[in-house]
């Protein structure tokens, strides 16, 4: 297994709570930062007013849309916008397949696009595959630290 | 100035002067001609008298040859100043006497020559046999007079001409001055309105009418043609002031309308961004909290299944499957809501080939059913390619689904003809419908069947609706109970 973390931006402690069983319930133990808003998460990652960002980027952020103070697009956008994240593997995982959304996400250089299913059976096998696509198949790039 | 350039007034003033002077100066001059004539037939014929009257004096002393007598008698003709010369000559033609007795010889002819008076040069001749009445000829007598009786009466004849001629050509040009008006008057009232009316465009002025000859018609004529002109005008400033307040009118309704319109225009903008929020919020927030439903209750099944009884299971798994359901009621009518807001784009679009993908798309998904789908060739129709996707989806999977429990189902797809349009069908011989509920399968979560009988959410041909509405067309559909259904539509 891939020891990187894994970055869950997700405001609703309940889809919190059952992404973590799922991936859970799988054997993907890797760590699971949560941040519960934009703010935290670019925080994490970038830091915030001097203070450095995290010192080992996650291995793929899951990165909901729909969140208080700074939404999934703009996390998104900022997060490309840094030389430091700027490849940093991002997946949408949020709750609507509104078209606009799917297409800006792309836009904005997200890596990947997801509904989360209502079905939690179906949602576990979605956090299932994401996990091990993301963490053991997928390669990432070499992430520069400043 | 050519002639043709003249005013009308000099040039009928010229006209009538050129007239009378040519006649005038043929009169003068056959007067002048006829009192020359006279002047000389009487100047020959008073010689003439002169001469006999000498001629028969001088008999006896031509008789004697007395020469003194001769001459005396020659001298006689002192008394007519115009004869400036005369002589006697003797039956030989010899000079015998001259007058006056002063004249050289050679100032008489040698011989006397023909007899007669004629003109000569510019002299009167005369030449008088002289001889005693019934005796033979004695000599002849030769007469010279001047022509100043002729020259003189030609001068005055002359004189006279002119003086009547310039008398009668004042005469004529202060006539002609005064009757010109009589012609030139009308003409000139004519052309003056005429140039009163295109320098102001004033068709109210009317031409002075001054006889009943030609001039009089055509001034009636062009007076009456001003009137003419001045009511069309009138009509047409009429027709334009009309025209002009329709225009305004119209303007003004158009500009309301407009306004309207805008305002419309604008609400619909504003409720269609309010549904693109809320059905945004809908697709994010509603179904989330579906999402914690169905996820812990499958959590309870997972973790504490085994301490629950056979109810208790059955019921979370109820509860899941509602869960599930409201999902994909959300899922539909975020569809429908789609179908209403996405943008149309107009192309020629293959019917026939979509219907065959669906068709595809069905067997495959469901490989275990046998239906017998018909597609007739090349229906296409002009709409936006996605949209028409969802409606022909939508018709055909409703089919696909109401035939399942029928042991030999048939779709079908076609265009038949109807009131001179060309409408498509999708027909099935699956379960139908109580045409008496035919106006509800339309209606947005309306159900003829029970889910139990068939699933479903009820907004699939609500959104067929709204796709066939949004593209100018109608859909209907006939049915009865488990004798299938017909969907027809237009486009």
């Amino acid at each position: 297994m891939n020891s990187g973390k894994i970055l869950l931006v997700e405001d609703n402690p309940d889809d919190v709570a059952l992404t973590m069983r799922a991936l859970k319930s799988h054997n993907i133990t890797n760590d699971v930062v949560v941040s519960k808003d934009g703010v935290q998460a670019l925080e994490y990652l970038l830091g915030a007013n001097g203070s450095a960002g995290v010192a080992e980027l996650p291995a793929v952020v899951l990165l909901d849309l729909k969140l208080p103070r700074v939404d999934g697009l703009e996390v998104l956008r900022r997060i490309r916008a840094d030389e430091r994240t700027r490849l940093l593997p991002v997946v949408i995982l949020t709750s609507s397949d509104e078209e606009r959304d799917v297409i800006n996400g792309y836009s904005l250089g997200a890596n990947s696009y997801v509904r989360k299913p209502v079905d939690f059976v179906e949602f576990t096998e979605a956090a299932r595959q994401l996990g091990l696509y993301w963490l053991l198949m997928n390669r990432a790039a070499p992430l520069p630290r400043a | 100035m050519p002639l043709r350039d003249w005013p009308i007034k000099q040039k009928l003033t010229a006209i009538l002067l050129l007239v009378s002077s040519s006649v005038l100066l043929l009169t003068a001059a056959a007067f002048v001609t006829y009192e020359v004539l006279a002047i000389r037939r009487t100047t020959l014929k008073n010689l003439s008298t002169l001469g006999r009257v000498i001629a028969a004096n001088s008999t006896a002393s031509l008789a004697f040859a007395n020469e003194a007598d001769a001459t005396e008698i020659l001298s006689a003709l002192r008394a007519e100043p115009h004869v400036v010369a005369a002589g006697l000559y003797d039956k030989n033609g010899r000079l015998f006497a001259r007058y006056p007795a002063s004249l050289p010889g050679d100032a008489l002819p040698a011989i006397p020559g023909r007899d007669g008076y004629r003109f000569e040069d510019s002299y009167v001749i005369g030449l008088e046999p002289v001889a005693e009445t019934g005796n033979p000829r004695l000599g002849t007598l030769y007469l010279k007079s001047d022509m100043q009786v002729v020259s003189r009466a030609l001068r005055l004849s002359a004189a006279i001409g002119a003086g009547v001629m310039a008398i009668s050509l004042l005469a004529a040009y202060f006539l002609a001055a005064v009757l010109q008006g009589r012609i030139s008057q009308p003409i000139l009232a004519l052309a003056e309105t005429a140039a009163a009316v295109s320098a102001r465009q004033d068709y109210s002025v009317r031409a002075p009418k001054l006889g009943e000859d030609e001039l009089g018609t055509l001034t009636d004529a062009f007076n009456l043609m001003l009137g003419r002109i001045e009511d069309q005008n009138r009509e047409l400033r009429r027709y334009a002031t009309e025209l002009e307040q329709r225009v305004t009118e119209r303007t003004h309704e158009l500009q309301e309308r407009n306004e309207a319109l805008r305002r419309n225009a604008a609400e619909l903008l504003a409720a269609n961004t309010e549904l693109d929020a809320f059905a945004y919020s809908v697709s994010h927030d509603l179904r989330a909290p579906l999402r914690s439903i169905d996820g812990f209750s499958q959590v309870l099944l997972e973790d504490y299944g085994a301490q629950l009884d056979e109810s208790g299971r059955d019921s979370l798994q109820r509860v899941r499957a509602a869960s599930q359901r409201m999902a994909t009621l959300i899922d539909d009518l975020l569809k429908l809501a789609r179908v209403t807001r996405s943008e149309m784009r107009t192309e020629l679009v293959d019917l026939s080939k979509i219907a065959r993908d669906i068709a595809t798309e069905l067997h495959r998904s469901t490989p275990e059913r046998q239906v017998d789908v018909t597609i007739a060739q090349g229906l296409e129709a002009r709409g936006d390619v996605r949209l028409l996707r969802v409606a022909l989806e939508n018709l055909l999977r409703n089919s696909w689904k109401y035939t399942a429990k029928q042991p030999r189902p048939r779709i079908e797809f076609a265009t038949v003809e109807g009131n001179g349009e060309r409408v498509f069908m999708v027909r099935d011989n699956g379960a139908g419908f109580d045409m008496q509920y035919a106006d509800k399968l339309f209606g947005v979560f309306q159900r003829l069947h029970s889910a139990d009988e068939f699933e479903g959410t009820g907004v699939g041909l609500a959104t067929v609706r709204r796709i066939i509405t949004r593209h100018g067309g109608r859909i209907w559909a006939e049915g009865a109970v488990d004798r299938g259904a017909t969907f027809y539509f237009t486009l």
